[in-house]
């Protein structure tokens, strides 16, 4: 058993890797590890397969997949879009691991990334004392990928300064990487390809140039589309969250749990689950992960100060919080919702009381 | 002796651009003498207007009943409809076409009364077989040997009874191995689209609808609530009764989830039909299938139709009807048998027209029967047989360029390649609707969905007004106007013409409901003029017929066949905005709707037109606006104008549910929004919201405490929120205990209001008084305390909180005005602010300073402080406060300082005196 705290897609899933690339029969683009039938059964799981059954990587709409596998099937970048906590990095590590069989050839973007995370660095100590040479010079993981025929990975393509983002253009149109130091240049192998994240919501990034921009093709990866979808992943999840902050046993009320992802999907829509009241929409994300983190803290806060079941009144502050993120706006937006829809559903009677005592 | 008659039957699917393709071919191949085409034979003699160059599609044939407007039908068709086609085929071939189903006096006396009486009727074509019944030239020519006795049996009109190796069924037979889904197997199919006998019986096209409307390529929408509920209904007919999909049927075989995308796979994206192949599946799937009495009879007569044109001497026939059909006008029957069938039908006097349609209303999301959801895509099919995935992303590019979208041509390359990568990928033979769609999405969109929405809208869809030639006969439409003119005694002239009518009388109301009407659609026959007697119940209009509003007539005849009904779904289609959203619940697509000024206007519309079908239509429009409009000014504005219309209403007697909770939805977000919306303004815009502040408060004040109300209301005695709460609309229920203090009227629950006041803080003894927490609940109570939230801010400007003390004052929420009069007039402020509160409190009216000699006192005393500078300052404003009284009460103030009585005088009274006439003055005001 391995050690590691959390373990690559493809050595954690390397078992249905090896049934799919077996009983794959179909054509499989150059330098590509499946097929692209296989990757997206491998995505999306199918309990009957015939090798064996494949769990289902990401839940969601499969067109969404098929998008991003056509995509990369005709050589062009990939752009996955999405607010946080839409499963972006995650769609990326496994395609990348289904594709080529290796998620670790990755970029992470930061205000601080250099170019020489795009293109290459030097070994100083080697380059003084032998001059300017291949072996002096540190490959990039887009660099590396790109000799051996794989994908790179580029996270939060957005954050990183313009000037190292275009340092990607060349790579993604001509295919190659020039390095002038030594009159000679890198061709990217069959199977190369980039699949870069980046966040839509966040204010302050830096906006993809459209020469770069015209180079991906764009997937928008959605909140989750049902609410009993999401529900299932936040309670799945804070379970999970509990265990791993050891908190003590609080039976997570499916009840409140419901109701939190419940105004979180309404104020995220715009409009009521039933669809009969539109609503205004708060300037935060409400993303999954932060219905999350309301309903673990929830918890803690039951579990510690409260009597050990979650009541709405522990779940009303971090709704609150989470709701009301700019003190202007998103009150008012707050306590429209609050009037409107929280206050006409009898049985939401305790919750509607303890919002207002939180707002 | 005459040549073997030849019958060639070509099944189509009624919207199909592939269809109608392979159908125009194979009549050019075969060059028959005679077109049938499934339709109602009324409109033979309409045939030749098809041909009539100023003929333009998307027209749709109309029957009607006249004098009974329930009972209407359409047949539409576009460019790429088949039936179309074959009409344009027997024109340009000079060879007669005529109609062979059912004829409409029968089918429309046999279809029950329509759900809502006045909505659009639909098609009637076929709703038991799939609006996308496969195609097929079933060919049975009539051999000359007794072996294909099918079709002989047919053509022989002795018809002797067929022999058993008719040959459509019998291959049928054999095709069943290879689409052998069992008809009861598409239930679980996931289409579940199958025609419910119990519907067939009498409504054509009542559930056609559904049949189309599943997750097509184009929707992105997969759970509209009409499939669920025709899922729901065909599993609720699996138990009742045998039913069929055979689409349905037919895609599950072939493995797809979908129907519509394998039809468009197997049928519209290829070069050629494979028309064997489907009919013979037909026939499979149809096997063992009894057509309900209805089915029967049309397909009955549709044989008839071809018995007698063989009788005529025609020897080349061609039939143009659903692919469902085929099998059953293939097969043996007799002519008496058929007689039998038809012997008996009911019948009504029909009326046939042709009347524009519009791509829009072939869309299914229109609410239109038989409707198929792209239009545009269907049209760009089959004008373009050749590179019609380059050519669409091509003209979706066009259409983003043209809003400023930069889309260059390497922006379509890659989109083409992504599509064709994607239909590979799903093994399609040909990028579909929902390819391309993806790949302008994620390429010239960017994965952004407003462009995506646009593409939608004018590609898929497709804008597209048919035109009908000034020789077709009247429409309906204008049909019911002109007996409404007689019943109402109003004749249109040409010379302008007075009318003064009184509301009360029965006639004059109903032709003032009349006018109104029309001038919705469009027709702007009566002017209103300005009334001179008194009262709500006149009207006075100028009357002046002009003939452009004929074609105006026309145009609206699509949406509707008589003049309430035309107006109700016009008044639906402004209320659903300009932009028909393809995708229900996109935010994006119905931010763009119309503005919530415009919308309240239309709730006055409806009511005076009285239009009580439109109404709920508007009122959720306005629900959704105001949602999301963010400028509380303009929620302030509607609110008025509502509340009228509520008790206009009543006045006119028009019903008006609904417009109470959107009413109170509004005032609920107004109080949410007042309190940022009244910091920060300047002097004039605070005027401005002075203005609507009195106006709200004026509306609130006509609003029935609804009761209901009450009971859902979680507030009082837990919600202390009011004092921290800056929204305001939880304030203390103590203060507005006052306010239902009025209405009750009693003289001595004023006493309670007046230690409210400094209520605010006592939270104990505020739950106590539940009553009092229940009147948070009325819309006055709330507005007032959201009011109330305002005042005790100090960053409002002078002039609303000025108006603000006032309006609580008045309602007897404050007592203290006159300490927050002294607060305002203290000298931490500058006298221009002063002056402002003043004006601000003083507004409309300065009785108050007459009876109440404190603020008068309080006045005087700042007065007669100011310094000779800052008098001079405040001057022209005082002069525009003092300006705006009315001379008496200029007068009364003035002789009360003149009197020097402004100091505070106790007045007392006799209450047991007084109560006689405080009595008799509730009793006057309907309180008592």
């Amino acid at each position: 058993m391995t050690t590691v705290l959390r373990p690559h897609a493809e050595d954690q899933y390397a078992d249905e890797l090896a049934i799919l690339a077996k009983a794959d029969d179909r054509p499989r683009p150059p330098g590509w590890k499946l097929s692209p039938w296989a990757v997206t059964t491998y995505l999306l799981g199918d309990a009957d397969y015939s090798g064996g059954p494949i769990t289902p990587k990401y839940i969601g709409p499969r067109r969404i997949v098929e998008v991003a596998v056509a995509t990369l099937a005709t050589d062009r970048a990939l752009l996955l879009l999405g607010v946080p906590g839409t499963a972006k990095t995650w769609l990326s590590e496994h395609l990348a691991a289904a594709v080529s069989g290796d998620s670790t050839l990755l970029v992470q973007g930061t205000a601080g990334t250099a170019e020489e995370a795009i293109r290459y660095g030097w070994n100083y100590a080697r380059l003084l004392a032998e001059g300017p040479s291949r072996e002096a010079l540190t490959p990039s993981p887009v660099m590396r990928a790109m000799a051996e025929g794989r994908l790179a990975r580029v996270e939060e393509l957005t954050r990183m300064p313009s000037d190292v983002q275009d340092a990607l253009i060349t790579v993604l149109s001509e295919k190659t990487l020039p390095i002038p130091e030594l009159n000679e240049e890198v061709q990217a192998a069959k199977g190369f390809n980039v699949i870069a994240t980046a966040n839509d919501r966040d204010r302050g990034v830096n906006e993809l140039s459209s020469a770069l921009r015209r180079r991906f093709n764009t997937v928008v990866l959605p909140t989750p589309a049902t609410a009993e979808e999401e529900v299932d992943i936040v309670s799945r999840r804070v379970t999970q969250l509990g265990r791993s902050l050891e908190l003590p046993d609080t039976p997570a009320g499916m009840e409140e749990i419901r109701r939190v992802v419940t105004v979180f999907r309404e104020l995220r829509a715009g409009v009521t689950g039933d669809g009969r009241t539109k609503v205004k929409s708060p300037s935060g994300t409400l993303s999954t992960a932060e219905a999350i983190s309301v309903l673990t803290s929830g918890i803690a806060l039951a579990a510690h100060f409260g009597d050990g079941v979650l009541r709405p009144a522990d779940v009303a502050a971090g709704i609150v919080g989470a709701v009301i993120q700019d003190p202007v706006s998103d009150q008012v937006v707050w306590q429209e919702y609050l009037e409107t829809v929280v206050r006409e559903r009898k049985d939401w009677r305790d919750f509607y009381r303890a919002c207002r005592d939180a707002s | 002796m005459r040549a073997e008659p030849r019958l060639t039957v070509l099944g189509v699917r009624h919207h199909g651009p592939g269809s109608a393709r392979a159908v125009r071919a194979e009549l050019e191949r075969l060059s028959p003498d005679i077109v049938l085409i499934e339709g109602p034979p009324e409109a033979d003699a309409l045939v030749s207007l098809a041909a009539d160059p100023e003929m333009e599609p998307p027209v749709a044939l109309l029957a009607h009943v006249p004098g009974d407007p329930t009972k209407a039908a359409f047949w539409p068709f576009a460019t790429f409809s088949p039936e179309w086609q074959a009409l344009q085929y027997a024109a340009h071939a000079a060879i007669p076409a005529r109609f062979c189903d059912l004829p409409a006096t029968n089918s429309l006396a046999i279809r029950p009364q329509h759900d809502t009486p006045g909505d659009t009727p639909e098609d009637p074509r076929d709703s038991p077989e799939p609006a996308s019944d496969g195609g097929g030239p079933a060919e049975a020519l009539v051999p000359a040997s007794g072996g294909g006795g099918l079709s002989e049996a047919i053509v022989s009109v002795s018809g002797g009874g067929g022999s058993a190796e008719a040959v459509v069924p019998a291959s049928g037979g054999g095709g069943s191995g290879e689409a052998a889904v069992p008809a009861s197997g598409s239930g679980s199919g996931g289409s579940g689209e199958a025609a419910d006998p119990a519907f067939d019986g009498g409504g054509p096209g009542e559930l056609a609808a559904p049949l189309l409307d599943r997750g097509s390529p184009g929707a992105t929408s997969p759970d509209r609530p009409v499939e669920r509920d025709s899922e729901e209904a065909s599993r609720e007919a699996d138990g009742s009764g045998f039913r069929v999909d055979p689409i349905g049927a037919l895609a599950a075989a072939a493995g797809y989830d979908d129907p519509e995308r394998w039809w468009e796979d197997a049928v519209e994206h290829r070069g050629d039909t494979p028309f064997e192949v489907i009919a013979e599946a037909m026939a499979a799937v149809r096997e063992g299938y009894t057509p309900d009495e209805y089915e029967a009879r049309r397909e009955a007569y549709m044989r008839r139709t071809i018995r007698a044109a063989v009788k005529e001497g025609f020897t080349n026939i061609v039939v143009v009807c659903g692919a469902w059909h085929v099998p059953a006008l293939t097969q043996a029957t007799t002519a008496v048998a058929d007689d039998r069938v038809l012997r008996g039908l009911p019948k009504v006097k029909a009326e046939m027209t042709w009347v524009p349609w519009t791509h829009g209303r072939l869309a299914s999301w229109s609410g239109y029967g038989a409707g198929i959801t792209s239009p545009g895509w269907y049209h760009h099919l089959f004008d373009n047989p050749v590179q019609p995935i380059e050519r669409w992303l091509t003209k979706a590019a066009r259409v983003l360029r043209e809003e400023g979208l930069p889309v260059s041509s390497a922006h379509v390359i890659e989109s083409v390649r992504l599509a064709n990568s994607l239909a590979v990928l799903r093994g399609r033979p040909l990028a579909g609707l929902a390819e391309v769609t993806e790949a302008a999405r994620a390429v010239l969109c960017e994965g952004d969905e407003l462009p995506v929405e646009l593409i939608q809208r004018q590609l898929v869809v497709g804008e597209s007004l048919g035109h009908v030639p000034d020789a077709t006969p009247m429409v309906p439409l204008q049909r019911h106007l002109r007996e409404e003119q007689r019943r109402l005694r109003l004749k249109p002239e040409a010379l302008a013409r007075d009318y003064d009518l009184d509301l009360r009388k029965p006639l004059d109301l109903d032709r003032s409901k009349l006018l109104h009407r029309l001038r919705v659609l469009g027709v702007p026959w009566g002017t209103l003029r300005e009334t001179r007697g008194k009262g709500t119940f006149k009207e006075s209009w100028t009357l002046e017929w002009h003939p452009e509003y004929d074609i105006t007539l026309i145009e609206a005849a699509a949406c509707g066949i008589t003049v309430p009904s035309a107006a109700t779904t016009k008044i639906r289609e402004v209320a659903a905005g300009p932009a028909h959203s393809p995708t229900p619940g996109s935010p994006a697509a119905e931010a763009q709707g119309v503005a919530l000024a415009d919308l309240t206007g239309l709730v006055e519309q409806c009511l005076l037109a009285d239009l009580p079908d439109a109404l709920p239509h508007v009122l959720k429009a306005i629900g959704d606006r105001a949602a999301l409009d963010h400028d509380v000014r303009h929620l302030m504005a509607a609110l008025p104008a509502l509340v009228r219309a509520q008790r206009y209403g009543d006045v006119r007697g028009t019903p008006a549910d609904g417009l109470g909770s959107i009413v109170t939805s509004l005032l609920a977000r107004s109080c949410a929004g007042l309190s940022p919306a009244v910091s920060g303004l300047d002097d004039d815009t605070a005027r401005e919201m002075v203005v609507q502040i009195d106006a709200v408060t004026s509306a609130v004040t006509l609003l029935d405490d609804p009761a209901t109300t009450n009971a859902t209301s979680p507030g009082g005695a837990t919600s202390p929120g009011g004092a921290t709460s800056p929204g305001g609309a939880t304030s203390p229920g103590g203060a507005t205990s006052s306010g239902d203090a009025i209405s009750s009227g009693g003289a001595t629950s004023s006493g309670g209001a007046i230690s409210s006041g400094n209520m605010s803080s006592d939270v104990a003894s505020r739950s106590v008084d539940s009553s009092a927490a229940y009147a948070v609940t009325s819309p006055r109570g709330r507005w007032l305390a959201a009011l109330r939230g305002v005042a005790d801010r100090a960053d409002v400007p002078g002039v609303i909180e000025g108006r603000i003390v006032r309006i609580l004052f008045d309602a007897e929420v404050i007592d203290d005005a006159d300490d927050r009069m002294s607060r305002a007039m203290s000298l931490g402020h500058p006298p221009v602010r002063v002056a402002v509160w003043i004006e601000g409190f003083l507004s409309g009216g300065g009785l108050m300073l007459v009876h109440d000699a404190r603020l008068l006192a309080m006045v005087d005393g700042w007065l007669s402080g100011l310094q000779g500078e800052a008098f001079i300052d405040v001057l022209p404003l005082l002069r525009r406060t003092f300006g705006a009284f009315a001379p008496p009460e200029r007068r009364a103030i003035g002789s009360r300082v003149a009197s020097g009585a402004t100091a505070p005088v106790e007045i007392t009274y006799d209450e047991s005196q007084a109560a006689g006439a405080v009595k008799t003055v509730l009793a006057i005001l309907g309180r008592a």
